[in-house]
């Protein structure tokens, strides 16, 4: 099984990162803060303005370690990358499934299956934790609703039709989140619909950072495996678009994200005051509520559950692995479904 | 100037090993340029480098070459040896170091004789004994290169190039050799244990559209 690396997160601006040695050291204005041993990182995740030694960086081109730069509120930067690894007919593989328009409708409609699967999923966990029959009856009704979805999906025909249902069932799941939350921690995270660029709520900035967060993970699992993150099925090609770990992320957003975002809200361990409001609107996470949310994922990663497919013990935080390799088996024909991660 | 007229697929000794292990780990390390490091492999290089930075000792009149590039033409294979005697009596002797203690298949016997192939064809001289060198019992265990382990060396070689060209991957070993699978440091990468459960994943394929009804 390959391991689960920890990802280093660095968050303190102007904070310096040198090769010691077999060790990354974190320096803050010429001080220490933290010495970890390279064997022990996956990847190196730096938010801002964080600097990196050319020897540290070197040597994280020749292992393959991943190092990522997001901007304050997770928005990709940059990333290093290396040798073109992995597999040329890998590649070619995905390039020919994406040019057959019923290939790519296939793979869209599991991805699309597995995100509202997933969803639906957080909604009948919050039905059964639910304190009152009104909030019940919200989340039961609606996870009724997005069964029927489901359903319908096989008879999306274009990948157009199947974005239309995606984005009703959406719509729906949202609509009914609020139920998820625990009745006194609700009235401080008013949320109504999803928006982004910028988000306008506490609860939108919540899950935006954690989508990506996880965006980045599904992308290096991508990148790991050999496949090309931005060629997607589901989501179309832009520049600069990571369609095809936007593809990935769509199974992973219930479980990994909403899923952690809501836990977050209804233990309190998240509170209004972790966020900042900007004149105009905006609403963004601050340090303090960035460090505490990078925490929690963190340890949710290195959670176990049993995959439904492996039927063995695996760590949260190598799901995106697991999955990027199954789809890299799908494209080369080595397994005969592609089948999206499904949360219990 | 002379062109290159053999556009065959040059087989890597390595792989020669690997396929007689089981041919899927030989193709997702050759064909699909996979590679994953275990304690093993990750010591083995470690031992490897300590043998390539000696190279050209000398000792009891015998020259050593450590890591020696070789190849045939004839087969279409190169690599590179550990190390190959060179003796005061003419005999050329390669000697293979292995990380673990004794040889448990007969992959590492036929990495060697492919070796000795190269250097026949390379030095037109007979090469017909070598020596597998575990590291771990620090013990040397003498293969003859018989008229067996020459054939071997020859069908397995067309058969790993048959299997590197046609890009399809085979599937993971089954009954009792799958017991390899246990010691394999490509199985995160195989996933055996996935491949085996196509019907599962039949199952869950078409069940995809169909969510349970377990409402509160």
């Amino acid at each position: 099984m390959t391991v689960l690396q920890n990802t280093l997160y660095v968050t303190t601006p102007e904070a310096y990162l040198r090769l010691e040695g077999e060790t990354v050291c974190v320096m803050v204005e010429q001080q220490k803060r933290l010495q970890v041993p390279l064997h022990h990182l996956g990847a190196l995740v730096l938010f801002d303005h964080v600097m990196l030694s050319p020897a540290l960086l070197g040597r994280c081109a020749e292992d393959g370690r991943s190092v990522v730069w997001l901007n304050r509120s997770g928005r990709f930067q940059a990333r290093l990358e290396g040798p073109v690894n992995g597999n040329i007919l890998l590649r070619q593989a995905q390039f020919r499934a994406a040019e057959n328009a019923n290939g790519a409708l296939g793979l869209a409609r599991a991805m699309v299956a597995g995100k509202l699967r997933n969803s639906r999923q957080v909604l009948m966990r919050g039905a059964r934790e639910a304190k009152s029959d009104v909030d019940r009856d919200t989340m039961v009704k609606a996870a009724r609703i997005l069964a029927t979805q489901i359903r319908k999906l096989p008879q999306a025909e274009t990948l157009d039709t199947l974005r239309g249902f995606e984005g009703d069932a959406a719509r729906l799941y949202f609509e009914s989140l609020p139920a998820v939350m625990r009745e006194p921690v609700r009235e401080q995270f008013p949320f109504e619909a999803r928006s982004r660029r910028p988000p306008r709520d506490a609860f939108n900035a919540l899950i935006s950072f954690l989508y990506a967060l996880v965006l980045a993970d599904c992308r290096s699992a991508l990148e790991t495996v050999g496949l090309d993150p931005q060629l997607g099925f589901l989501h179309a090609v832009r520049p600069g678009r990571p369609a095809l770990a936007l593809d990935l992320l769509e199974e992973f957003r219930a479980p990994l994200a909403d899923r952690l975002a809501l836990t977050l809200i209804n233990r309190g361990q998240i509170q209004p005051g972790d966020f900042d409001c900007r004149e105009g609107g905006a609403v963004l996470l601050n340090d303090k509520g960035r460090k505490t949310v990078i925490t929690a994922y963190q340890e949710r990663k290195q959670e176990t559950l049993t995959h439904p497919l492996l039927q063995q013990d695996t760590p949260i935080g190598l799901l995106p692995h697991l999955q990027a390799r199954l789809l890299a088996r799908f494209l080369r024909q080595d397994v005969p479904a592609y089948v999206p991660y499904l949360q219990r | 100037m002379q062109r290159p007229t053999d556009d065959r697929l040059q087989i890597p000794l390595s792989a020669l090993n690997q396929y007689a292990y089981c041919p899927r780990r030989c193709f997702l390390i050759h064909g699909e340029g996979e590679f994953r490091h275990n304690v093993h492999t990750v010591s083995g290089t470690l031992e490897h480098e300590r043998v390539d930075r000696q190279a050209g000792e000398s000792k009891a009149g015998v020259r050593v070459e450590y890591a020696l590039p070789v190849w045939s033409d004839a087969l279409g294979l190169s690599g590179r040896c550990d190390a190959v005697e060179f003796h005061p009596d003419g005999a050329i002797y390669p000697v293979e170091y292995k990380h673990g203690k004794r040889k448990q298949w007969d992959n590492d016997d036929l990495q060697l004789t492919a070796q000795a192939l190269c250097l026949e064809e390379m030095t037109g001289k007979p090469v017909t004994r070598g020596a597998i060198f575990h590291q771990q019992s620090k013990r040397r265990r003498e293969v003859a290169f018989d008229d067996n382990l020459r054939r071997a060396v020859k069908s397995t070689t067309v058969e790993v190039r048959a299997l590197l060209s046609s890009a399809r991957c085979p599937p993971p070993l089954s009954g009792i050799d799958a017991r390899r699978c246990g010691e394999c440091s490509l199985r995160g990468i195989c996933q055996p244990a996935l491949i085996g459960s196509d019907r599962k994943l039949e199952h869950l394929s078409q069940t995809l559209f169909e969510p349970e009804e377990e409402l509160p």
